[in-house]
């Protein structure tokens, strides 16, 4: 059997989208490679880092564990999304002013999977915290600025 | 990605008519947390992807007195676990799904997808097996029912004949005099596979153990079902000996192997250590009810 092309029509932060994707490719494919939104970043490809995670249908997923053609039919908030045009949204600022980062590979999964809790449980506590940033891996910054970021933000 | 096909299946006779003409490389798509990582990785020869989860059935979650809890096998965890009546009479449920992966991949995954990959330290499985899951199966000879029990051969091998699927797994129902825990050891505090893993469902008639069933995960093949140590434990209060003795019963059923998560003579030992927990665990359960 040969994948073949198809367009899958998925509203994207906001705007519908039709999107020219081959059947094999991830939803993270997707959104790097056809349509160029490069903020959802590819670490290991196989679910562990997620470095590549977006908001699908309320929830939250990595994109290298999505196909594509999954998406058809589904909104979809990348970290592109995040920001308003003239603002960053206060985790992004948050990370920015507490050095939350260092290569920033890792922020975009992280201020996404932020965004998930803080949803779900507006004030979590840190112990709430780590447990739902545990699937997001970071190489740089020993986890600490991150999780003082979020709680920061949660406390207003 | 090898070439891989997608077809999203419209009821329950099209997802079995896509898997059966779709022969040996079919494969359902539930969450796809095992199955897009292992096609990826040309770990599994796939080239059809039957997606189930726009059909009803496999994404349901029900509960009535009488039926007990009916999860759709594509279910994902995180809506499984969310949910106030689970938290409340299957707590074991909640133990062994908020731990498979982070937020991220229980987003996804599944109860079915954590059956049908058949692994031996998938870990739902001795939640489910503790439970006394029934799993729905459905295929081109019509509907049959398998205890979860039963549903592993193998690592990655299960009882589905060609063209069949899961649909559904259900839990009797549970009264007050009943509670279940499930354990796992692992070096880290989450993201990681079980070295071993147990769940322990039990019964009281007074203080008297009238009932019990107690599943291991991790240490064989398959997830196993430690009929002497619920023995050790029916007829009797659950005194430290009584407890220690169940332990002693199931470490003598597990035939483990020594791998780099850990080896014959840990696992053999955490099948003691996590069948004792999850007992005290499940006794917790009924006395705080
Ligand atoms: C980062 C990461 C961490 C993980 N951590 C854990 C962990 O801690 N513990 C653990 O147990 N697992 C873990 N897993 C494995 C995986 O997430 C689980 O096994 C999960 O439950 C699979 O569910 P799914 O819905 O994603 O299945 P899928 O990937 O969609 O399917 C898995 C397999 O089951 C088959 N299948 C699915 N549904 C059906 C059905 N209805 N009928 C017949 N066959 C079916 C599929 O064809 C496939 O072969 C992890 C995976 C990742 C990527
Ligand atoms: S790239 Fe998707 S989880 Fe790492
Ligand atoms: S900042 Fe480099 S991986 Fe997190």
């Amino acid at each position: 059997m040969i994948p073949e092309p198809k367009v899958i029509s998925t509203t994207i932060n906001g705007d519908e989208k039709q999107v020219l994707v081959s059947e094999r490719d991830s939803l993270l494919e997707a959104l790097r490679d056809r349509i160029g939104m490069t903020g959802a970043k590819e670490g290991c490809n196989n679910g562990n880092c997620g470095a590549c995670a977006v908001i699908m249908d309320g929830r939250l997923v990595n994109s290298c564990c999505v196909m594509a053609v999954e998406a058809d039919g589904s909104e979809v908030m990348t970290v592109e999304g995040l920001a308003s045009r003239e603002e960053l949204h206060p985790l992004q600022s948050e990370f920015l002013q507490n050095a939350a980062l260092q290569c920033g590979i890792c922020t975009p999964g992280f201020l996404m999977s932020s965004y998930a809790l803080l949803q779900e449980k507006p004030n979590p506590t840190e112990e709430e915290a780590r447990f739902w940033l545990a699937g997001n891996l970071c190489r740089c910054t020993g986890y600490d600025k991150i999780i003082e970021s979020v709680l920061t933000v949660a406390k207003g | 990605m090898q070439a891989v096909k997608y077809a999203r299946a419209a009821d329950i006779d099209d997802a079995i008519r896509l898997l059966a003409e779709g022969g040996d490389k079919a494969r359902i798509l539930a969450g796809g947390t095992d199955l897009i990582v292992q096609a990826r990785e040309r770990k599994r020869d796939v080239d059809l992807f039957v997606d189930v989860k726009h059909v009803a059935e496999f994404m349901s979650l029900e509960y009535d007195d009488s039926s007990g809890l009916t999860v759709g096998a594509a279910t994902p965890l995180y809506e499984l676990y969310g949910d106030k009546t689970v938290q409340e009479k299957y707590p074991a449920l909640v133990d062994a799904s908020t731990v498979i992966g982070g937020k991220a991949i229980q987003g996804r995954a599944s109860l079915g997808g954590n059956l049908g990959n058949s692994s031996p330290a998938g870990d739902s499985l001795p939640a489910m097996i503790a439970l006394g899951g029934i799993a729905t199966v459905a295929g081109p000879n019509g509907s049959r029912e398998v205890s979860v029990a039963e549903f592993c051969t193998g690592p990655g091998r299960n009882v589905l004949e060609s063209g069949e699927l899961i649909v559904s797994i259900n839990f009797p129902a549970v009264s007050d005099s009943e509670g279940a825990a499930w354990q796992r050891f692992i070096p880290r505090n989450e993201m990681d596979i079980a070295v071993a893993s147990a769940g322990t469902w039990i019964k009281l008639d007074g203080k008297v153990v009238a009932d019990a069933r107690i599943a291991l995960g991790a240490v064989a093949a398959t997830p196993l079902v430690a009929t002497g140590a619920a023995e050790a434990l029916i007829g009797n209060e659950l005194t430290d000996e009584v407890i220690s003795n169940a332990g002693d019963a199931a470490s003598s059923i597990a035939s483990p192997i020594t791998d780099m998560r850990g080896s014959v003579k840990q696992r053999t030992h955490l099948a003691k250590v996590l069948t004792e927990r999850t007992i005290r665990d499940a006794l917790d359960r009924i006395n705080s009810q």
